[in-house]
């Protein structure tokens, strides 16, 4: 199976879909989309100390006029829960959360057997509306994800598998 | 000082700058002190108020954010003042009312007695960092920081009988969030 649009990068996708505004924690699933971010100042990328500082940085961003994202790993959604439940959701502040997914299928280290597999319960437990794209259906997703966005004023995520973001 | 004193000198000084508050006493004892368009006051997501006004202040530099923030709040997520520091926003005036209490579950001690957190301000490298003693000292340091290039921080060592009387934030948090990004809009 080939990716659509193989010649512009993940990150100019991000942008072309109207984000405009990143922060959060690095994770090795978006290692050369981090790279491209970091190294290009029109992102001017935030580096935050937490995933829930992150929320709350990228939360102050769309008070501010902006389409936040805020990228972490799945471990970092569990330090992310209190300021999404108590602050983007109740506020109606919309932000893509973009997750990878470590420990998704059992084979991973112990540290992400539990996280893994409560990744998805828990966004069901919020109600946060997520899409978990393979490498065909990335560029629909995230607009996909866009639209919820606009439509609905709620944070919405993309849980990325290692791999599905080049 | 009362922390509903220091709050109110504040925000008398205020003109179009957005202030955050921390949740608990603190922004209930803002909003009763003033109920501008212009205030962001956090219910939840305790220890995100400097957060939340740093991502103002970085994508609205001509506007000046000033944050209330509490003690406990500020230990919560310690690792901001990095944040800030690394990212250096001149509009960024982080008021801390420190009452070595956490205030608004029944006067528990948090560790600013110890610990001072101006120091910790100082270290990560603010580009001002003062301390107030009293209305009119608190008073002259608003008015000059609201003028001088930041990010600075302004330690306010408050009364610790923590119990206030303010009512609850009267506004729904999408009323809150809709309030401020609007009136940032209209700039």
């Amino acid at each position: 199976m080939t990716a659509p649009s193989t010649t512009v990068s993940f990150a100019d996708r991000l942008l072309g879909a109207g984000f405009d505004f990143f922060t959060g924690v690095p994770d090795s699933t978006f290692k050369a989309l981090l790279r491209e971010i970091e190294s290009r100042p029109e992102f001017g990328y935030v580096t935050a100390v937490s995933e829930n500082v992150a929320v709350g940085v990228a939360a102050g961003a769309y008070l501010g006029g902006r389409r936040p994202v805020v990228v972490m790993q799945n471990t970092g959604l569990a330090l992310a829960i209190n300021p999404l439940a108590s602050l983007a959701i109740i506020y109606r502040i919309p932000i893509l959360l973009l997750i990878g997914w470590r420990g998704h299928d059992g084979t991973d280290s112990p540290e992400h057997r539990v996280i893994g597999a409560s990744t998805l319960p828990l966004l069901d437990a919020l109600h946060v509306p997520y899409f978990v794209p393979d490498r065909g259906s990335l560029d629909g997703d995230l607009a996909r994800a866009a639209a919820v966005l606009a439509h609905e004023r709620v944070p919405c995520a993309l849980v990325c598998r290692p791999g599905v973001v080049a | 000082m009362r922390r509903a004193d220091a709050i109110a000198t504040v925000l008398a000084r205020v003109r179009d700058e957005v202030v955050v508050s921390a949740n608990g006493w603190i922004s209930r004892e803002a909003c009763a002190a003033a109920d501008r368009r212009e205030n962001f006051a956090m219910l939840g997501s305790m220890g995100l108020a400097a957060p939340i006004a740093l991502g103002i202040a970085l994508t609205r530099p001509e506007r000046r954010v000033v944050v209330l923030d509490g003690d406990g709040n500020l230990l919560m997520t310690l690792g901001t003042l990095a944040m800030i520091a690394h990212e250096r926003p001149a509009n960024f005036v982080h008021v801390v009312l420190d009452n070595e209490r956490y205030g608004s579950t029944g006067g528990q001690r948090s560790l600013s007695a110890a610990v001072a957190l101006d120091g910790l301000a100082r270290a990560a490298g603010y580009a001002d960092v003062r301390r107030a003693e009293g209305a009119d000292e608190l008073d002259d340091a608003v008015a000059e920081l609201l003028r001088a290039d930041g990010p600075s921080f302004l330690l306010v060592k408050v009364a610790p009988d923590a119990d206030g009387d303010a009512p609850r934030v009267p506004h729904e948090p999408e009323e809150i969030a809709e309030r401020v990004r609007s009136a940032l809009a209209a700039h």
